[in-house]
């Protein structure tokens, strides 16, 4: 089994800003993010040879057709993958993968969402249970926020903290969220708040509150990507990025049927960092990743995927978070462009958003300059969807090409 | 001999003040107060559990037959008594009925269920009784309704107490009625109804009784009977020559209410909690005429009596605090219309998994021991393919491995209480809490399973839950 560490570069990124766009549809979204990588690229639709596009909510588009529709891709071979908040990392390695076996030299990795025109907030529904609806309790309102209390609660009580003391553990990841995502002007949510405004928010899962929970919205990213070798064609001064690891592990699932599930740590987490240290050669995470893009859906969730993906001992979050070891200047800077919880989450957009900012901030153009971050070698995006005992994690690893 | 073998019964852990519904309109009413059930709750709900307090500690495959009264059936189309059969693991190959359409069908199935014993055509039969009417708001009713259930195993082996003899009357009085297309109950003016009805019919059935069977008054221990408010109760008992401070069981009606169908049978439950060997009990029903029965209990009494019954249920309770939640759970207004789609269930689904669904079957791992549910091709544990053992969890308890208050889950009580327990006997179950204090919910809390309506169809959305009552077992902290 050969590694994919640096047979793939990505030479060309798009982001849409996150956010409610009640004006724009899901090609808009679409062409937006495109647009920005083709001319960051130098490149047209017309020198993409195959695609791959990812999106969860199937009511506001249909197969890969979506993506050639919206561009007008004449013909190309368009896959749509879906693996729920893990869609985004399955659009690049789908991309890596055709690459890396030489079927293809150029091709684009694209991710949206247009959740907003479902006429609540939330998503529309938590991944069912077997024998669906009576037995699972789903879908329903909240869904994810429910189940990921379920975690929450566990936490807790499993490392013997109140839960007021657990609150305040996690109004603080929040409130580093919010100052981050504020001075990011792609962010949904440029509000900085206080603890105490974490703390009084309503109740929406106990234990978890409004503050708790990402934003979700509408958006897209887009990656424009070619085998190592031929990225300086691209970018001649170097300034791309090569892909170090690309890994998705689906569970087995039934972790909240299973006695030996304990919710305090994401098993598909630990597995697919496993998988994509290993490819990338990396032994000591949190020395050597520049920074880390995590699935904060809620706040909780961070905690637990850093832990699980040992950038922190099990159980030690609370001692992070109050060094301040995962904020900008940290050890390990975590979730500086302001995470799911505020750049927003548009689910199939946020694995490529998420690689977008170490891209960006590998080529020193964060936007905002008091965001820039220094020195960059490796940078981690992570994702997951379903629910706590039954997720699919994707995790992407991208930094400094071999030659530099 | 044949009679009754065992008894059990059921009172909803709800109760509204009479006070609060006064509060609600404005205006003076007496003291006492009503149980409610939950909003997850019906009477095929609250039967399922007076059947297995009934059968505690017994086997259930020694029931033959299921008799089920109620004038508050799910369905008018679609028997309730057969879901509870399969709620309650009783075997498929037995008889079983809903007696509807008047409150006096407790009393019509016990003689059948009696008669059937006899005859030699079963040797156990179930019947249950169970009531959860909506009265109109701001009438009488209102005041007097109660929920409840209660449930007899009628066999001719281990009987705690003989019948005796019955007496049966029939009439076409019409005191009170309801059409299908009603929401409420119509009824007549109180007085006709209790000088021409309750006064007269119930006493004509006991005197009939007691010229049968050649008894007096004087030999009776307790009775138990209905009426539906406690004055005319008291006035019945006059009427049938009894002492009201020594020989009639305390009706409930300012405790519990008047539970309609299953008012006179839990009124027996509770007589038989407090009754000796040798004692005397008659209990009659009333409706569209009314029967008359005379049970002797005998010393088999004393081995059934760990019973939750009406004693315990009764003492364990929770206040609404309101008549606005009252409203809520018992869904009396019209909802803001619901913007997200409608939940469907789909019937192959609930079919194929019936065993599952009603009867809560998990499965052991016949290779690595573990218990899971729900059910598997491939063991969640160690991977052996198809090498199980059904087990039934409906009848086990747990503790709560945690926990989350879900404030905008699609549910009519909030917050939803999703929660993951370990089972004391191994495995685990993911459901959510029913019948709780949400300020007293911990991790390690002590639950047991009950059987509740998981998602009906009477939510703002035209096909929710595809139109059913989608029933499934819900976990609440140790009732009592």
């Amino acid at each position: 089994m050969e590694s994919l560490k640096d047979k793939v570069a990505i030479v060309g990124m798009g982001c849409t800003a996150f956010g409610e766009f009640w004006h724009m549809d899901t090609i808009d979204l679409i062409v937006e993010a495109a647009d920005e990588a083709f001319k960051d690229a130098g490149v047209t639709a017309k020198d993409i040879q195959a695609a791959w596009v990812g999106y969860t909510v199937s009511d506001t588009a249909m197969t890969g057709i979506i993506l050639s529709s919206a561009l007008q891709l004449q013909f190309l071979p368009v896959t749509r993958v879906e693996n729920a908040c893990g869609t985004g990392a399955e659009t690049i390695r789908g991309a890596a993968l055709g690459l890396a076996s030489k079927t293809y030299d150029l091709v684009l990795a694209l991710g949206f969402e247009k959740m907003k025109d479902a006429g609540f907030g939330g998503i529309g529904q938590a991944w069912p249970g077997k024998w669906h609806p009576v037995y699972g309790a789903a879908p329903e309102v909240g869904g994810a926020v429910g189940r990921y209390a379920l975690a929450a609660t566990k936490y807790f009580s499993t490392y013997g903290l109140t839960p007021e003391q657990g609150k305040t553990m996690l109004a603080k990841v929040s409130v580093k969220s919010h100052y981050n995502g504020s001075r990011n002007p792609k962010a949904m949510l440029r509000n900085r708040i206080t603890i105490e405004q974490v703390l009084n928010a309503p109740i929406i899962a106990w234990p978890l509150g409004l503050f708790d929970c990402c934003g979700i919205c509408d958006g897209a990213s887009a990656a424009i990507m070619c085998r190592t070798e031929d990225a300086k064609r691209y970018r001649p001064n170097g300034d791309y990025v090569t892909v170090k690891a690309s890994a998705i592990a689906c569970g087995p699932g039934w972790g909240k049927e299973r006695t030996n599930y304990g919710y305090t740590v994401w098993e598909e987490t630990e597995a697919a960092a496993k998988q994509a240290y290993e490819m990338a050669g990396i032994k000591n995470p949190r020395k050597e990743l520049s920074l880390a893009e995590i699935h904060d859906c809620f706040s909780i969730a961070e905690v637990i995927a850093a832990e699980s993906m040992s950038l922190c001992q099990k159980g030690h979050a609370r001692d992070d978070i109050e060094s301040g070891a995962w904020e900008q200047n940290g050890e390990i800077p975590v979730n500086v462009s302001g995470g799911l919880k505020a750049f927003g989450h548009p689910a199939g957009a946020s694995g490529g958003r998420e690689v977008y900012e170490f891209y960006k901030q590998f080529q020193g153009k964060a936007e905002d300059p008091s965001r820039q971050l220094k020195d960059l070698k490796m940078g981690l995006s992570h994702n997951q969807g379903g629910h706590p005992g039954n997720f699919v994690a994707g995790i992407t690893i991208v930094g400094e090409p071999p030659s530099k | 001999m044949v009679g009754i073998v065992s008894y059990g019964a059921y009172v909803p852990i709800y109760r509204l003040s009479r006070e609060a519904i006064g509060a609600m309109w404005n205006k003076g009413v007496g003291k006492g107060e009503r149980a409610i059930a939950n909003a997850d709750e019906d009477s095929v709900t609250m039967g399922v559990e007076a059947v297995i307090d009934c059968l505690h500690g017994m086997d259930r495959s020694q029931v033959d037959g299921l008799y089920f009264a109620t004038d508050s059936p799910p369905y008018i189309e679609k028997q309730a008594a057969s879901i509870i059969r399969a709620a309650a693991d009783l075997r498929e190959d037995i008889l079983t009925f809903d007696v509807a359409h008047s409150l006096r069908g407790a009393g019509s199935a016990m003689r059948a269920a009696a008669d059937a014993v006899a005859a030699g055509s079963a040797k156990r039969v179930m019947v249950a009784a169970s009531e959860r009417r909506i009265p109109a708001p701001n009438s009488d009713s209102e005041l007097q309704f109660g929920d409840g259930a209660a449930a007899f195993l009628i066999g001719d082996i281990d009987v705690a107490a003989v019948l005796e003899g019955s007496y049966h009357l029939t009439s076409e009085f019409i005191d009170t009625w309801k059409k299908p297309e009603d929401t409420y109950a119509l009824t007549w003016e109180d007085r006709f109804v209790r000088d021409e009805a309750y006064m007269k019919m119930i006493p004509q059935a006991v005197g009939g009784l007691f010229k049968k069977l050649g008894i007096a008054p004087k030999d009776i221990t307790k009775a138990a009977f209905y009426a539906a408010d406690a004055r005319t109760h008291g006035a019945i008992a006059g009427a049938i020559k009894l002492d009201p401070k020594t020989q009639v069981q305390n009706p409930m009606l300012d405790n519990v209410g008047n539970t309609g169908t299953a008012l006179a049978p839990m009124i027996l439950v509770a007589a038989l909690e407090e009754a000796k060997p040798g004692d005397r009990i008659l209990f009659a029903t009333y409706g569209d005429g009314a029967d008359a029965f005379l049970f002797k209990v005998t010393e088999q009494i004393e081995k059934i009596r760990d019973r939750r019954g009406i004693k315990r249920h009764v003492a364990s309770k929770m206040m609404l605090p309101n008549y606005g939640k009252y409203v809520e759970i018992r869904e009396l207004m019209e909802w803001e219309s619901a913007r997200r789609g409608a939940r469907r269930s789909s019937l192959p689904v609930i079919w194929r998994e019936r065993k599952m669904i009603f009867a809560l079957y998990g499965q052991k791992c016949r290779a690595c021991g573990n218990i899971q549910y729900p059910r598997q091709r491939i063991c969640i544990y160690c991977q052996a393919k198809d090498n199980f053992d059904p087990i039934r969890l409906s009848d086990k308890t747990g503790k709560v491995f945690t926990f989350s208050m879900d404030q905008r889950a699609q549910e009519i009580v909030l917050p939803k209480v999703f929660t993951v327990v370990n089972l004391d006997e191994g495995g685990r179950f993911y459901s959510v809490m029913t019948d709780r204090d949400t300020t007293k919910i911990s991790v390690g809390m002590p639950v047991e399973m009950t059987f509740r309506i998981q998602m009906g169809p009477s939510e703002n959305l035209p096909l929710e839950g595809s139109g059913l009552y989608n029933y499934f077992w819900r976990v609440r902290p140790v009732r009592c």
